[in-house]
């Protein structure tokens, strides 16, 4: 997946596999997808799909019996170097961690320690990765939670995290992962744990943020409802693969893949209520028992013979847009 | 209009807290529910939401306030005197991987009611389980398995074949597709409009999603801080929410359409401590039509057209 305008993520035919006692799960088998400078991916899948473990090896946090097994992760880094992540060492991984790359997590209030203030959490990745004393630290830690939106920035900086509410800890954690200035934001499912009218504020945050900063947002999400508002384009995973990549508009307006097609049709919306939803028959597959061929297949309305024998490649369809299956020409 | 099934009367209910602080978990909460109806009921986390599920159910004892059900108070009946009346209502639950007990098969969890309540006879009990795992999508043989060997949405399969193992008429279902996978949760929303259908149930429908309540639910109730803010006929209140709140509420709520909306009135800030519910109405330190005034009157909920209710002294939606 080749594009010319400035790639800062490009992740190659990645592999990651888990080594457990019931057999070898590959959790991750064969995604591609890249992250421009200034622009949101939405890498979206339902549990089980990939998409979490896909961006835990990106920053190298796998368990310890995962295990990239092969393809590239090719990072962009400030300087300009171009560097694969699945082989750098760990000590180089801990100044990318953070500081080049940083995540925010799904749940705020377990993410963040209760024992220690929040000015002092921001003030810890900043002490970590630039050389500044407490006090200057603390300092930038409350320009940050001014920055997410946070009044009397001054003063909170002093609050322990049980006395905010579970939208203002996800404010903080995004301080955290921008006070180092990232160029890459992984967001793995941040507003899930959020009521609407929150995430709607996290949202927009987001948004605005990654105007100002100009970053790359990897942001990680089952919602397709959020990935419409947030995403420039989207990658759907399914069975540790990804199924289709393409412009969020197009992929809304024409999804390729029988996958994509289904649950766009499946989802209830507000502004359209069919007498009854199309659901979409079985389950996600088990990612120790894979299909041999595609994975959506024993669950497509359109599958023949031939979609259970091989993998499908991801092909081109122009507009940079790719998909996964050999039917797609003919839908 | 004929008897309501189910008529609540200014519930409340207030946990309490350390140090004798008091949690307004639900405060003067009045509806209806007519026989075959699916009610929606809408509202963020703390709300109050599950709270009401339960009261109603007599799982959780109300503070104040009546429960009629089927034209008998049942808010303080002894749990000798609850127990016809709890075959005819039950409950859903969110998470099918912690409601099912995992040492019974899904058949024991099934039948486990039919015994209870004595409706079956023994020699039966089986073949009206297969019946009812056939009702909900399940086969037969699927009797002998254990809970784990079931997907998340069989295994909520079986919770809404336990509760309508006792053929009830009323029943509380509380988030029941939120912890499913997003191509599963529409076979279980499919399946439970089919029964409601088939069964004339009344169906008390409890979910934090505004899309997936448009799509079951004919009526609307939106609970903000323990409050009733509007009910509606649900085509009404999506087209024309007449509270501030439920305004705030459809326009934060994403919707699968790029580029859609950006008609968003924002509401800052999140929902207050129900330890310290503001004074007057609950919703004005987030409200942006907010005047002096709202502080100092708690609104009733009246009727602003026929059969919609709103709880807002301002009339400016």
């Amino acid at each position: 997946m080749i594009t010319a305008a400035d790639p800062l993520l490009t992740v190659r035919d990645l592999r990651t596999h888990f080594f457990t006692g019931a057999g070898v799960v590959k959790s991750v088998d064969g995604v591609s997808f890249q992250v421009r400078r200034g622009e949101t991916l939405a890498l979206v899948g339902e549990s089980g799909s990939g998409k979490s473990v896909t961006s835990l090896s990106i920053l190298r946090l796998l368990a310890a019996s995962g295990k990239i097994v092969s393809g590239r992760i090719e990072f962009t880094s400030r300087d300009g170097q171009n560097r694969d992540l699945t082989r750098v060492s760990e000590a180089e991984m801990r100044t990318i961690r953070g500081n080049e790359i940083a995540m925010v997590f799904q749940d705020p209030m377990s993410s963040l320690n209760p024992a220690y203030t929040v000015g002092d959490q921001i003030a810890e990745s900043i002490m970590l990765h630039r050389r500044t004393r407490r006090r200057e630290a603390l300092e930038i830690a409350a320009q940050m939670l001014e920055k997410v939106g946070i009044s009397g920035a001054g003063c909170r900086i002093r609050d322990y995290p049980y006395q905010l509410s579970g939208g203002m800890c996800q404010r903080v954690m995004i301080a955290i992962a921008l006070s180092c200035n990232p160029s890459l934001l992984i967001a793995d499912e941040p507003t899930t744990a959020l009521d609407v009218t929150v995430q709607a504020q996290i949202l927009d945050l987001l948004r605005k943020l990654q105007e100002e900063l100009q970053m790359g947002i990897l942001f990680v999400t089952h919602n397709l409802a959020v990935v419409a508002e947030i995403a420039h384009r989207v990658a759907v995973m399914y069975g540790g693969r990804v199924v289709e990549d393409g412009w969020t508009s197009e992929m809304f307006r024409s999804p390729k893949h029988p996958y994509t097609r289904a649950l766009l049709n499946s989802i209830p919306a507000i502004g359209r209520h069919p007498a009854r939803l199309q659901a979409i028959p079985g389950n996600p597959p088990n990612p120790l028992t894979l299909p041999p061929g595609c994975a959506f297949e024993p669950r497509c309305q359109y599958a023949i013979a031939e979609c259970s024998r091989a993998i499908p490649n991801l092909v081109h369809t122009g507009n940079e847009h790719w998909v996964r299956c050999i039917r797609h020409g003919s839908l | 209009m004929n008897e309501p099934l189910l008529e609540v009367k200014r519930l409340s209910k207030h946990f309490s807290g350390r140090g004798g602080a008091q949690i307004h978990a639900l405060t003067d909460v009045s509806f209806k529910m007519q026989p075959g109806e699916m009610l929606g009921l809408v509202g963020e986390s703390g709300s109050g939401k599950s709270t009401l599920g339960r009261s109603i159910l007599r799982l959780l004892g109300p503070s104040d306030g009546q429960i009629i059900f089927n034209g008998i108070d049942i808010t303080h009946l002894s749990a000798r005197d609850m127990r016809p009346v709890r075959r005819q209502m039950q409950m859903i639950f969110q998470d099918p991987f912690s409601s099912l007990d995992p040492r019974m098969t899904a058949g024991q969890i099934v039948s486990e009611a039919l015994a209870i309540h004595k409706l079956v006879a023994r020699a039966n009990r089986s073949a009206r389980v297969a019946d009812l795992l056939r009702m909900v999508g399940l086969a037969a043989e699927d009797a002998t398995r254990y809970p784990h060997q079931f997907s998340g949405g069989q295994r909520q399969r079986i919770g809404i074949a336990r509760a309508l193992a006792v053929e009830p008429a009323f029943l509380v279902a509380d988030e029941p597709v939120s912890a499913l996978d997003v191509s599963v949760q529409a076979q279980i929303l499919n399946l439970l409009q089919d029964l409601q259908e088939e069964l004339t149930l009344t169906v008390l429908f409890i979910s934090h999603d505004l899309a997936v309540v448009k799509q079951l639910c004919q009526r609307v109730m939106v609970l903000y801080l323990g409050r009733i803010m509007e009910t509606a006929p649900a085509g009404r209140l999506y087209a024309g929410p007449k509270h501030p709140y439920t305004e705030a509420l459809l326009s934060a709520a994403p919707v699968p359409v790029p580029g859609a909306k950006r008609s968003r009135t924002p509401i800052g800030g999140d929902a207050p401590s129900t330890l310290h519910p503001p004074s007057g109405c609950v919703f004005r330190t987030r409200c942006p039509y907010a005047i002096a005034e709202c502080s100092q009157v708690v609104p009733e909920l009246r009727e602003v057209e026929p059969g919609h209710f709103k709880a807002c002294i301002r009339d400016v939606l």
